[in-house]
């Protein structure tokens, strides 16, 4: 893509001497999001001293919380898991210039057909078992950002909108089901489906308390960085993003690409919400609905919806909420400032997006 | 090399004086809220029991609010042990017993993990957990005592969260006291479905106030909007889980309210004295109304007359002797069904209360959502 940025450029009547890898423009790429999130950072040190803390001593403890030790470490992982997941659903589609924010709604089927799955096989041995959930999984999530990939392309539906009306229609069918057809009768004041056995509950990782669903998340990360930036698969669907007459015109099937997408959206997300179900609560309840879809998408906005960024990006996410506890228990901050630091970063990032090509110094000087 | 040494000792010194300091404070609290700690309800009724608890020398308190019934309440969990030295927990809201309190209590055996409102069961749970709630629908039927006074068009009205058993026990024990003051009072129950769900429980106190509705109450996470939408469209409102009189200066009745502060400091003064949970020295099941002093009923407002005051007292009086039951026969729900007969009771510790899944006659609505 940056060949073909440079040699359109009008001065560069020459072609340039050395094609070879050009540091500005990825200098551009690493400054531009790093700036961003110090912007964001000042401005949280502000609200901090507002708030009568330390803005020092308060990043000090962030960091401290997340990334300060192995047991630090261990919630920031636990926590960016879901993340890196429900992430890619917003991702995958944005490189074919659909903005999808059905993570909640996709994690919440996923879920759903996971339990289902895992209530029906109660005596499978483990290991198929989980592999029976993780398909029910994210057959469940795909097909339901299918459904808003359909709509779009056969129907003319604004992608955005029917998304995140379909998250509460997920979250109604979840509570339907939890309060109805799927209740353990014996979940009286929180209604609940049956519990998954215990046996068939997705283990963790050695000692530590980081579940399975962080190899899922890296491993769908990494798949779906080798499909958008290294397959035909992903030059197609990123000349659609780019100019969708264009990609019409070089005959590509746009609404195929765009379904398929949508349904590896999907089962992304999905499979989030089998993690859920199989390593956290062993069935279904409303709080599968805990807000992890909406965080994937500030994850995928501010990892610009790349696969391998995503993994760090989710990182850092996780670090930052798991900090949270600390800011409220050290620092008597309010439990909303998390939010508040997740809300300027979100917004910096975004504007930040403006500002690619901006400056000079970032460009590859014409020879 | 004597000036370092002077500086060792002083170190020292000041290290042991820490030390000490932090051997006073014997007992180590942490509390866990699902919502924001100022949400005139749930949470900050336990904020408020912690904030009780903590007036105590000897105890050292921390708080987390906002912590959702996630992988997260287990990460606060063990932050509160590892970081803090919590060695009680009170991991406050209904869903995090399942699985994740059961979950850390496994890994922390010598941690004493007291839960709001959820089922012990020997046997199946770790023996380091415990459960604690109060039989607050008896200040929920003196409420209702004062509503059934107050009301001229004699329909109350009733916002839910969902209908599971504590929720419709409050939803009975409340017309249950309207219908002993004012036997055609009915009382309409809306759910919203959501425990904390402000645009809804807005327009279910706006659509039962445009039905004739004139004394409203609730059981959701946060009365406030409820409250504050009852005051603006000047119709009573009895309170519930905190004092919310500041809201509604005019038309708040009473309300109930839980005294948490009352049942922390007994559960630090056990756990002071050496006791715990997987001793036995502590029970496993602790339950109480207004005669324990766990739940309490907010001051009278302006608007409260003399006759509702008489009979609410004397409600109040015969539930402090141990007299006083709710649910006794003949009852009936709603659809006609015989609940109890006439001279058979449910007393407050029957397990049947706590798997309630009907509303008494004289509510309008149904546990079909």
């Amino acid at each position: 893509m940056t060949t073909l940025a440079t040699t359109s450029q009008p001065s560069s009547a020459t072609i340039p001497s050395e094609p070879g890898w050009q540091w500005r423009p990825a200098l551009e790429a690493v400054l531009i999001p790093v700036g961003a999130v110090m912007a964001a950072l000042v401005l949280f040190g502000l609200f901090c001293a507002a708030q009568g803390a330390n803005p020092l001593s308060v990043f000090a403890a962030i960091k401290r919380a997340a990334f300060g030790s192995w047991y630090a470490l261990q919630n920031t992982l636990v926590r960016a898991a879901p993340l890196m997941l429900t992430a890619l659903c917003t991702a995958l589609p944005a490189r074919l210039g659909l903005v999808v924010i059905g993570n909640e709604g996709a994690l919440v089927a996923g879920g759903l057909g996971a339990v289902a799955a895992g209530l029906a096989v109660p005596t499978a041995p483990p290991a198929l078992a989980i592999a029976i959930m993780t398909l029910a999984g994210m057959a469940c999530g795909g097909l339901w950002i299918s459904i808003v990939g359909l709509m779009h392309y056969k129907r003319g539906v604004n992608e955005t909108i029917s998304s995140l009306l379909m998250n509460y229609i997920a979250i109604a069918i979840l509570n339907h089901l939890v309060n109805g057809p799927m209740r353990d009768p014996s979940s009286l004041n929180k209604p609940s489906s049956y519990p998954i056995a215990e046996a068939n509950l997705l283990p963790r990782l050695g000692e530590s308390e980081v579940h399975y669903g962080l190899i899922f998340g890296v491993i769908a990360c990494l798949l779906a960085w080798i499909l958008m930036e290294h397959s035909t698969f992903g030059f197609k669907a990123r000349m659609i993003g780019g100019n969708i007459r264009a990609a019409r015109m070089a005959g590509l099937p746009v609404a195929r690409l765009g379904l398929t997408t949508c349904f590896l959206a999907g089962s992304a997300a999905g499979l989030a919400g089998m993690v859920e179900v199989a390593a956290v609560h062993g069935r279904a309840n409303e709080s599968l609905a805990a807000g992890y879809g909406y965080a994937g998408i500030l994850v995928a906005f501010v990892a610009r919806h790349r696969g391998l960024p995503i993994i760090l990006v989710a990182t850092a996410l996780g670090g930052i909420l798991a900090s949270g506890g600390i800011l409220q228990r050290q620092f008597k901050l309010p439990d909303a400032s998390i939010l508040v630091f997740q809300g300027l970063v979100f917004l910096t990032v975004l504007y930040s997006d403006s500002l690619y090509g901006k400056f000079k110094f970032f460009k590859e000087p014409s020879v | 090399m004597k000036h370092v040494f002077t500086a060792i000792l002083i170190a020292m010194s000041m290290a042991a004086g820490l030390v000490t300091q932090a051997a006073e404070k014997e007992v180590t609290m942490g509390f866990i809220y699902v919502g924001p700690k100022d949400d005139y309800g749930y949470n900050q009724a336990h904020s408020e029991g912690k904030a009780g608890v903590s007036q105590l020398p000897w105890v050292k308190s921390v708080e987390e609010a906002s912590v959702a019934e996630t992988a997260a309440v287990q990460e606060t969990m063990r932050n509160m042990i590892n970081l803090d030295g919590a060695t009680v927990l009170f991991p406050t809201s209904y869903g995090y017993f399942d699985p994740h309190i059961l979950r850390v209590a496994k890994q922390y055996p010598k941690v004493q993990f007291l839960h709001c409102g959820g089922l012990y069961t020997e046997g199946k749970h770790p023996a380091n957990v415990g459960s604690y709630f109060g039989y607050i629908d008896e200040a929920v039927y003196i409420a209702g005592i004062v509503a059934g006074h107050s009301t001229k068009s004699g329909k109350l009205g009733f916002i839910a969260a969902k209908p599971i058993p504590q929720v419709l026990r409050n939803i009975n024990a409340f017309t249950l006291g309207a219908r002993s003051a004012n036997p055609k009072a009915t009382v309409q129950v809306i759910f919203t479905g959501e425990w904390s769900m402000p645009v809804k429980e807005a327009e279910a106190a706006t659509s039962l106030i445009n039905q004739g509705v004139d004394v409203l109450t609730c059981h959701v996470d946060s009365p406030k909007v409820i409250i504050e939408t009852a005051e603006r469209r000047g119709i009573y409102v009895c309170g519930y889980h905190a004092n919310g009189a500041k809201l509604a200066p005019k038309g708040y009745l009473t309300g109930a309210e839980w005294n948490w502060s009352k049942v922390y400091t007994t559960y630090a003064e056990m756990v002071k004295s050496g006791k715990t949970l997987a001793a036995g020295t502590i029970p496993h099941l602790v339950r109480g109304g207004l005669k324990e002093g766990f739940v309490k009923c907010s001051d009278y407002g302006t608007a409260v007359g003399d006759a509702a005051k008489k009979d609410a007292e004397a409600a109040k009086s015969k539930f402090m002797d141990g007299s006083m039951v709710i649910f006794k026969g003949p009852l009936k729900d709603n659809a006609g069904k015989e609940i109890l007969p006439s001279g058979k009771e449910y007393k407050q510790q029957d397990l049947e209360l706590e798997s309630m899944g009907w509303l008494v006659d004289g509510v309008v609505g149904s546990t079909k959502s």
